[in-house]
Order: structure tokens, then C-alpha cells, then sequence
């Protein structure tokens, strides 16, 4: 039994990638291994953790529950993708990095994703928004403390970059 | 001028790499690469004997490479894995084949091992495998244990694996005559460590060499070295482990070998190529490690103060279906649940009782949360009893500031005597008491009472062994570049170690923060190590690099001096340049030092002419001075007599909803004590991330196994692991620090400390709040309900 394999191309952080892959190949795992863009982490594979959290054309998909297939014509953002050009962080990276919002880091890219997304949806969200918005992701290390801070501090790090811009 | 970093928030320097998806977890390794994956077969049944395993159908199928099952295994990896931890009390210890022999004794053994081109053909392979079973009865939960009406291995008699009793004075008799007398049943359900990343091993077997290199996500990278170089009958020189980034591990990683970290690797050399194991979380339920069953009978008698007289405690551990970490969960328990209290008298045995569960090992707080539970509802009850406030009955129970160190007379986990080094017990009390506004609760009680709230509060004490032997190494070597390379051999999974392991070098060197890069378990780069356990890292592991720090340093300044003509004692190092003090013109920089450490035949760069023969040297002495080695190095191991004693106390205040039982934290309290602070931002870290698994521990989290061993909730769908709604918004901590005076930087350790008085203060909170006992942990709102409904019904 040889299994069909399906001519597939990928638009991760704004570059084509053409791969051969199987219908039932997931798009955390064509990510990873056969992109090799391993910020994308895979923590149940049930949809139920967040870490595997892409952004699909802006909105925070869990990669673990959609068919690379199914992504195919779509602009997926990654981890790898939330990092300025310069190679600078990003602001909501920046706000983890001040706010020890992390500890092992395997939960991480998943939260930044999906701040990010939040984040555009609402730029100025009060407290218990934060709180909010990091309520599907599963984190282990870090007690969810910093977390809620980093992403006040996200909002207020963009907030004073689209000041600066409109300057 | 450097400033010190020791007490400092540094920021972190492994999230530069995390943050930007640059971080490397051990299924990173060698992704997009030519790599083959493996999946295993595990057990549907509890227990059964395997009559026969037919694997024609596998290989068959497209793109599968190789099938092992037990026959296939010879030699080393035919025998039963290691038993890591052996104790004269453990009689009948027991441990799994890497694949299981002619029987499986939990769900989730496994019993099959398939390579295949990806992970979804290796389970296509997995699932062409017919296995004959004969079914037998499962042993599941402590009663049935006990009752041994079936046996788990049917030559360990009653299902014990061990009974270990420990007596200080004589508890019995001192109860006796006691004034008055209490007796307490507590139960503490199963839980396990979960982290967000599971186990995964990568391993490449280089044939031009001869060398076998492993990647694996482990605490202990010299265990797993060692245990795959004698089961795969390999020199230990030919092994190397490197562990990556680890996603978590709260103690189950620190068990070791698993089947497939013996399994990959014996692949990669029979096939010739890179191997790959990942498991997936429903694995992870199933065949990792689970740990905190245990029932306890409490007999306690005290005078009408509420001092201890003396203390009986008898309980029963399940630790599954096998025993490769040995005792050491129940002989923390046995001795930890001792806290910051002095028994008088103490008595207490325990039984290990095997199970068709998966196997126990430690988990974060590794039986002291049961400890601290059993202690704490007995200082509860004592005070209810006696009609006192629960903070005076702990108070006139304290060992006191100048009775350390105080010795408890039991032998502790690492074979040594449990005796205390420092703490400060009536201190911490006042602080949690101001903290959570203990003085103030009452008040509140009546206001939401009148509001037709009910609320309760609690409050439980623990003393944390922590920094436990044998010992820990560090390598220091400064690069002509002036650059600071740091090893040391235990493992991180999150703690911070690269940074708070700089800090100190950089504060001992007088170099730049930036300038120093640490690596830990790395048998390539410190092959001499034990692992990351019982919140050691930071003393064990960190002395061990203050020390080799000072070691690299005496010889800077002996190189230094010898080139500026000046005495060592005058000189000072400053962000990386040696100068004399008060002269800052007669200076040179470390980079250089490092270049005259070495003579040299060759140069290899425009500095390293400074160190070649005809540049450098007294030509009537040897290049290298005896008793002095070449290069700018310092080594040095830390080993102490015994682990230093780590103090807290938390208090939380619930609101119970008098109809639906829901419980809701209004406000949650620490008091912590690990010495000195390298990092306090870390610190704290540290004690969020513990407040909230022992949040999940008391309220959400359980092993819902049915009476045949099938565990229901083996999801993150079933098995209720906190988000962020279900913690505090906010944790008060107020920090003591008693130093340490066993390591040279007077720290303790402070991973553990945040989970282990968890089940004891929610315990305490909601009594307190309902009035009636509470006896099993964790409890969810409908087994909160239930209790009133019995209570209703039970005039």
C-alpha cells in the first residue's frame, strides 16, 4: 500500500514552501518536520493545550486539529514569524522576555500567537481581558502570574509604538 | 565598576532563543532531516499473560523498517530495567522488561517497538500487531491492594513490596498517657506531573567512530549514559547524552530508562540510521509516571496546650505496578511530614503496595504534599478539638530559631540524618498571619456571612529537604576571547539555570554577564553529574560552579601577577580585566591571561604569538609549572553531608456557594524561605508555577482509573489541568531568608516548595468554610455537595 501523496504549498511567514504530503498529514507535523519550523510545538494533539497555536490568515488556529492540506491558499503565521525583520523581538515576545512570562518555554509559542491575534482585536485590553484572552492555552511552568502581565505590557509596548509612528 | 548579580532579577537569556521558536526540544532534534520514527505497542489490559504477539502483518507494510518484541531482545536488554534506588526495606522489588515478558501488569505496558518512515506509518504498523491474551483479575486502588485477594506479581505476597518502620522515643506509649487523644483517616488521590512536553528520545549511532550519541528529555543525562551503555553493552566512553531544551519535567523525568531510551538507540545501531521516539500525551498517561496515592490513620495524643506528645502515623503508598525509583516517595512522606514540628514521640510505618497502574515516581513535592496534608489536618483537628486558633496550636509546637541545627533523629531520603540546618518558624508565622489577614478573618466572615456568603480560611506549614547529595561538578573555562564558558552536568527544563548559574560566575570572576555561557547535561561537556531533583540544582550545581569559579579566578590572578610584576593579593578583575588596584593603567584583560595559560609551539592568531617559545617564558623552568595544568580552567565538585532545610507556610481564604459548592479562592498567601535569592524574579517563578499544579492538585486533578485499570481520563479533555481561570488573579509572597550555612552562598533549594502545602490549606479553607471534617483530597464541587447531602442525612 503506497499512500497518495498530494502536491501542497505552504505560505508560512510570507515564504512559499511546495511539499509532498499525505491527506492525513496534520499541519503542526508538515510545520515541523517537514519544514523544519520547530518554534510550533505539539503538546496533546487534541486541541486542548494550545501550544501548537498558528495564526491562519490572522486568526489563532490550533495546528494540531487542521490538515496541512486544508491550509493550503492560506497565510500562516508561526512563531518564527512573530521576530521584527531586524531580528529584534517582537513586541509581545518582548513583553515575555520583561515579564518572565515563561520558564521551560514549550507552551510559549502558542500563547505568543494567540496574544498577538488578541491583541489586534483589541489593543486595549482591560485586566480581566488579559486574562481572558489566555484562557484556552495550557501552561504548566509558569502559574499563568506573569503571563497575564506580559500581555499588559504587550499592549502597552504597541501602544507606544503606534504613538511613536503616528510622531 | 560590575555591580553584584547575586539577589537580582536578571532577565532571562534562554528566552532570547525560546521567544523567537529557536529553542531545541529534543523532537527538534534533526527535524527535516532523514530520520526515522519510532511507535510503540502498549498493553489494553491491566493485566493479562501475553500467550502470543504475531507481527507478520507489519512488515508487509510500506515504509516500516524494523519490529521488536521481547524474543528479539538478547543479552543486558533481556533483563528487567534497572531498580534504580534499592532499599534493605524493599523486599520485593520489581521492575519492567523494556519490552514486556509473557506478562503486562498495567495499561500502557509496552510490548512492541516499530520503526518506521514516519510516526503515522510506525502506528499503522503498531496497529497490524496481534496479541493472545489470557486475562487476569486487576489489583486497582490501595483497598484492593491490601486486601490482596489477587496479586499483582503472584510471587510478592499481600501485593507489598516493602514495610519500613522509623521510631523516635515511643509514640505508642506517649499516646497512651497522653491527656487527650485524636485518631484521623486522610486520603490523598493520584495525580501526576504533566508536563507540557512528554518524554521523546532521538539516537545516532556513528559507525566511522563507533559512538552512539543520544538525544534525550530527561533529568538525569549520566543516568540514561550509564544505563544505555551497559544495556547495549557499550563502553561507557562510546555514549554520549546531550539533553536539549526539556518542555518541563516536575520529577517524572528524572525515572530513567524508559524503554525507549534503551530502545532508540539499540535501533539506531541495528539500522544504521537516526531514530526518532516521541510519545503523544495519551502515552504520556499511560506509560510515563504517576504519583500522591496514599491513606493515612493518624493517632496523635497532646496536653492542653496542643503539644505534641506524641504521634502515630501508619499509612499505605501505591506505587503501582513496578518500583524502579524504590521508596523514595514514601520515606519523604515518613519523614518530611514532620514540618517545622517536634513530635516528642514518633512512630511511623508505611507499606508499599503494588498495583495494575502505571508506576509512581516523584513528582514535584515527591510525597511531601501527603506529608504536610497528613501533619497539618492533625494540627487542625488538635485546635478544633482543644477550642484554640489553629496558628497557637502550630506556634507551641515549632522548633525554635535557636534549637538548629535540630536533629529529628529519622533517617531521611539520601540515607543521612534528617537533621534541620537554619529556619526561623515563629517568623514565618507572623508573616503569613500579616499576609492573608489571619488577625482581620473573622470580620470578614461576618460581613460576607451577612452578605449570605460563605467563606472559609486555612493555613499549613512544611520544611522542604532540599539540595540532597551526592554531588554535583562544574567546569569553568575561560576562552582566549575572554570569553566564559560554564558546564556543569545536571539538566534544566525551565529553572533558568543558564541564567542564574552566569550570575554567579560573573559576580565571582569580575566578568560581563553577556560574557558567560552556561550548559548543563551534557556528558560531552561534564561527564560527572547526578540530576535534577529535589530542588538541588540551585545548591548543589550552583556551588559547584561558585566553587570552580574561584578556582578559574586564583589562577587569572597567579598568571596576572607573574605578567603585570604585581602581587596577586593587589589585583582586582573588573568586567573582564585583571588590573592592580589603585594603578588601572597596569592592567591586562582576561583573553590575554587565557593566552599565556597555554604556552605554545604554534600561534594561531595575531594574540596567541604572545604565548609561542621564543615570546614567552623562563627558559630555566618548564613551559607548564609543576602541579599546573595549561589553559585558564577551574574544576571543582560540591558534595555536602547532608541536604539543607528549606522552610514556608501558605494560606489561602475560599468562598464555597451554598448551593452549587463551588469553590472560589478569594485570596492565596506565601511565606518562603530558600535562604539567599540568586534570582528573585526566578524565585518567584518558581512559586507561582507550584501554587498553581497544587491548585490542580487539591481542586481539579485526578487518575480516574475504572476497577478494571483503565484510566478514563488519559486526555487533557478529561483530566482538568488549571488555565488561567481556574488561579488567583495574583499570589501574595513575602520572602524570609535564613541562610544556609552547609553551601558557600547560604541558598537553599526552591522548586518544589510552592505545591507542597497545596491539599492541606484548601483542606483547611473549606472546613473551615462548610464545619464539618474534611478527609480526602482533591475535591471537586460535587463531592463537596455530596458531603453536605451525608451530612444532612446523618442528623
Amino acid at each position: 500500500m503506497t499512500e497518495e501523496l498530494h502536491d501542497v504549498r505552504l505560505t508560512v511567514n510570507g515564504v512559499a514552501h511546495d511539499v509532498q504530503v499525505p491527506a492525513r498529514r496534520l499541519l503542526s507535523d508538515a510545520l515541523r518536520h517537514d519544514l523544519a519550523l520547530t518554534g510550533t510545538h505539539v503538546g496533546c494533539e487534541h486541541g486542548v493545550c494550545g501550544a501548537c497555536t498558528v495564526l491562519v490568515d490572522g486568526r489563532p488556529m490550533r495546528s494540531c486539529l487542521m490538515f496541512a492540506v486544508s491550509a493550503v491558499d492560506a497565510e500562516i503565521t508561526t512563531v518564527e514569524g512573530l521576530t521584527e525583520p531586524d531580528g529584534s523581538l517582537g513586541p509581545v515576545q518582548q513583553a515575555f522576555a520583561e515579564c518572565h512570562g515563561l520558564q521551560c518555554g514549550f507552551c510559549t509559542p502558542g500563547f505568543l500567537t494567540t496574544i498577538t491575534a488578541g491583541l489586534r482585536e483589541n489593543p486595549r485590553p482591560t485586566h480581566d481581558e488579559c486574562r481572558d484572552m489566555i484562557a484556552g492555552n495550557l501552561c504548566r511552568c509558569t502559574g499563568y502570574q506573569n503571563i497575564v502581565k506580559a500581555v499588559e505590557r504587550a499592549a502597552a509596548i504597541q501602544q507606544a509604538a503606534s504613538v511613536e509612528e503616528r510622531a | 565598576m560590575t555591580t553584584k548579580l547575586m539577589g537580582t532579577p536578571v532577565q532571562r537569556v534562554e528566552d532570547q532563543r525560546f521567544l523567537r521558536g529557536l529553542g531545541r526540544y529534543v523532537d527538534d532534534v534533526a527535524a527535516g532531516q532523514d530520520v526515522l520514527h519510532a511507535a510503540v505497542l502498549r498493553s489494553p489490559h491491566a493485566h493479562a499473560r501475553i500467550l502470543d504477539i504475531d507481527v507478520d502483518e507489519v512488515l508487509d507494510l510500506e515504509g516500516v523498517h524494523a519490529v521488536w518484541t521481547y524474543d528479539d531482545l538478547a543479552g543486558p536488554m533481556a533483563e528487567p530495567l534497572p531498580l534504580l534506588i534499592p532499599h534493605p526495606a524493599l523486599s520485593h522489588g520489581r521492575t519492567q522488561y523494556a519490552l514486556a515478558k509473557d506478562e503486562v501488569n498495567h495499561v500502557g505496558e509496552a510490548i512492541a517497538f516499530v520503526v518506521a518512515d514516519d510516526r503515522y506509518v510506525a502506528e499503522d504498523a503498531v496497529g497490524r500487531i496481534k496479541v493472545s491474551y489470557d486475562f487476569l483479575p486487576a489489583v486497582v486502588g490501595i483497598d484492593n491492594a491490601r486486601a490482596a485477594t489477587h496479586l499483582v506479581h503472584d510471587d510478592v505476597p499481600g501485593n507489598v513490596g516493602a514495610r519500613l518502620e522509623q521510631n523516635v522515643g515511643d509514640a505508642p506509649t506517649a499516646i497512651e498517657k497522653a491527656p487527650h487523644r485524636l485518631e484521623l483517616d486522610l486520603t490523598i488521590e493520584r495525580s501526576a506531573c504533566m508536563p507540557m512536553e512528554g518524554r521523546g528520545t532521538v539516537a545516532r549511532w556513528d559507525a566511522d567512530i563507533n559512538r552512539m550519541q543520544v538525544w534525550t528529555s530527561t533529568q538525569t543525562s549520566t543516568g540514561v549514559r550509564a544505563a544505555v551503555a551497559v544495556k547495549l553493552g557499550l563502553d561507557l566512553g562510546q555514549v554520549d547524552v546531550i539533553t536539549p531544551d526539556v518542555g518541563g519535567g516536575f520529577g517524572v523525568k528524572i525515572n530513567h530508562p524508559w524503554p525507549e531510551e534503551l530502545l532508540v538507540p539499540l535501533a539506531a545501531r541495528t539500522l544504521g540510521r537516526t531514530v526518532k521516539f516521541t510519545e503523544d500525551r495519551r502515552e504520556h498517561f499511560i506509560s510515563s509516571a504517576h504519583e500522591r496515592g496514599q491513606v493515612h490513620h493518624v493517632s496523635v495524643g497532646f496536653d492542653d496546650e496542643g503539644r505534641l506528645l506524641g504521634l502515630d502515623v501508619e499509612f499505605w503508598h501505591d506505587h503501582g505496578a513496578y518500583t524502579p525509583y524504590g521508596l523514595i516517595v514514601p520515606i519523604i512522606t515518613s519523614t518530611q511530614l514532620l514540618g517545622p514540628y517536634k513530635p516528642q514521640n514518633y512512630r511511623v510505618v508505611f507499606e508499599s503496595l503494588y498495583t495494575n497502574t502505571v508506576m509512581v515516581t516523584p513528582y514535584r513535592g515527591a510525597g511531601r504534599p501527603q506529608g504536610c496534608y497528613t501533619m497539618e489536618r492533625t494540627m487542625d483537628a488538635i485546635a478544633q478539638y482543644l477550642g484554640k486558633d489553629r496558628t497557637e496550636v502550630r506556634a507551641v509546637n515549632f522548633i525554635q530559631p535557636d534549637e538548629f541545627p535540630y536533629d529529628q533523629g529519622l533517617i531521611f531520603q539520601d540515607g543521612r540524618e534528617l537533621e534541620y540546618d537554619s529556619g526561623d518558624y515563629p517568623a514565618s508565622l507572623e508573616k503569613i498571619k500579616a499576609l492573608i489577614g489571619w488577625d482581620d478573618f473573622p470580620t470578614f466572615r461576618d460581613s460576607m456571612a451577612a452578605a449570605g456568603r460563605k467563606v472559609g480560611i486555612g493555613l499549613a506549614c512544611y520544611v522542604e529537604g532540599t539540595g540532597v547529595g551526592p554531588y554535583e561538578g562544574a567546569h569553568v573555562h575561560i576562552e582566549t576571547s575572554g570569553k566564559v564558558k560554564v558546564a556543569t552536568g545536571l539538566t534544566t527544563q525551565g529553572q533558568g539555570h543558564a541564567t542564574v548559574f552566569a550570575q554567579l560566575v560573573a559576580d565571582e570572576l569580575g566578568v560581563k554577564f553577556e560574557d558567560v555561557e552556561v550548559v548543563t547535561g551534557d556528558t560531552r561537556r561534564m561527564p560527572y553529574a547526578v540530576g535534577t531533583f529535589a530542588s538541588r540544582a540551585a545548591v548543589m550545581s550552583g556551588s559547584a560552579i561558585h566553587l570552580a569559579a574561584k578556582r578559574a579566578k586564583e589562577k587569572v590572578l597567579k598568571i596576572a601577577a607573574d605578567a603585570l610584576e604585581a602581587d596577586p593579593k593587589d589585583l582586582q578583575i573588573v568586567d573582564g580585566v585583571v588590573s592592580v588596584k589603585g594603578s588601572p593603567g597596569t592592567s591586562i584583560d582576561l583573553g590575554t591571561v587565557s593566552v599565556l595559560s597555554n604556552p605554545l609551539r604554534y600561534a594561531f592568531d595575531e594574540a596567541s604569538k604572545a604565548a609561542t617559545q621564543f615570546s614567552v617564558g623562563d627558559p630555566g623552568k618548564p613551559p607548564v609549572p609543576e602541579d599546573e595544568e595549561p589553559g585558564l580552567e577551574g574544576k571543582d565538585f560540591y558534595s555536602p553531608e547532608r541536604a539543607t532545610f528549606a522552610s514556608g507556610m501558605h494560606a489561602a481564604i475560599v468562598e464555597t456557594d451554598p448551593l452549587t459548592a463551588e469553590i472560589r479562592i478569594l485570596k492565596y498567601a506565601v511565606v518562603h524561605d530558600c535562604g539567599h535569592l540568586i534570582n528573585p524574579m526566578i524565585v518567584e517563578g518558581q512559586i507561582h508555577g507550584g501554587v498553581a499544579q497544587g491548585i490542580g492538585g487539591a481542586l481539579y486533578e485526578r487518575m480516574v482509573y475504572d476497577e478494571s485499570g483503565q484510566l478514563l481520563n488519559a486526555s487533557f479533555m478529561d483530566f482538568l489541568m488549571p488555565y488561567v481561570t481556574e488561579i488567583p488573579d495574583g499570589i501574595a509572597i513575602d520572602h524570609l531568608e535564613t541562610p544556609s550555612p552547609l553551601n558557600p552562598l547560604g541558598i537553599k533549594g526552591a522548586g518544589e516548595a510552592g505545591v507542597i502545602p497545596s491539599a492541606a490549606v484548601f483542606a483547611a479553607a473549606i472546613e473551615d468554610a462548610e464545619g464539618f471534617p474534611i478527609t480526602a483530597m482533591p475535591i471537586s464541587p460535587s463531592e463537596l455537595f455530596e458531603l453536605r447531602q451525608t451530612r444532612k442525612d446523618t442528623p
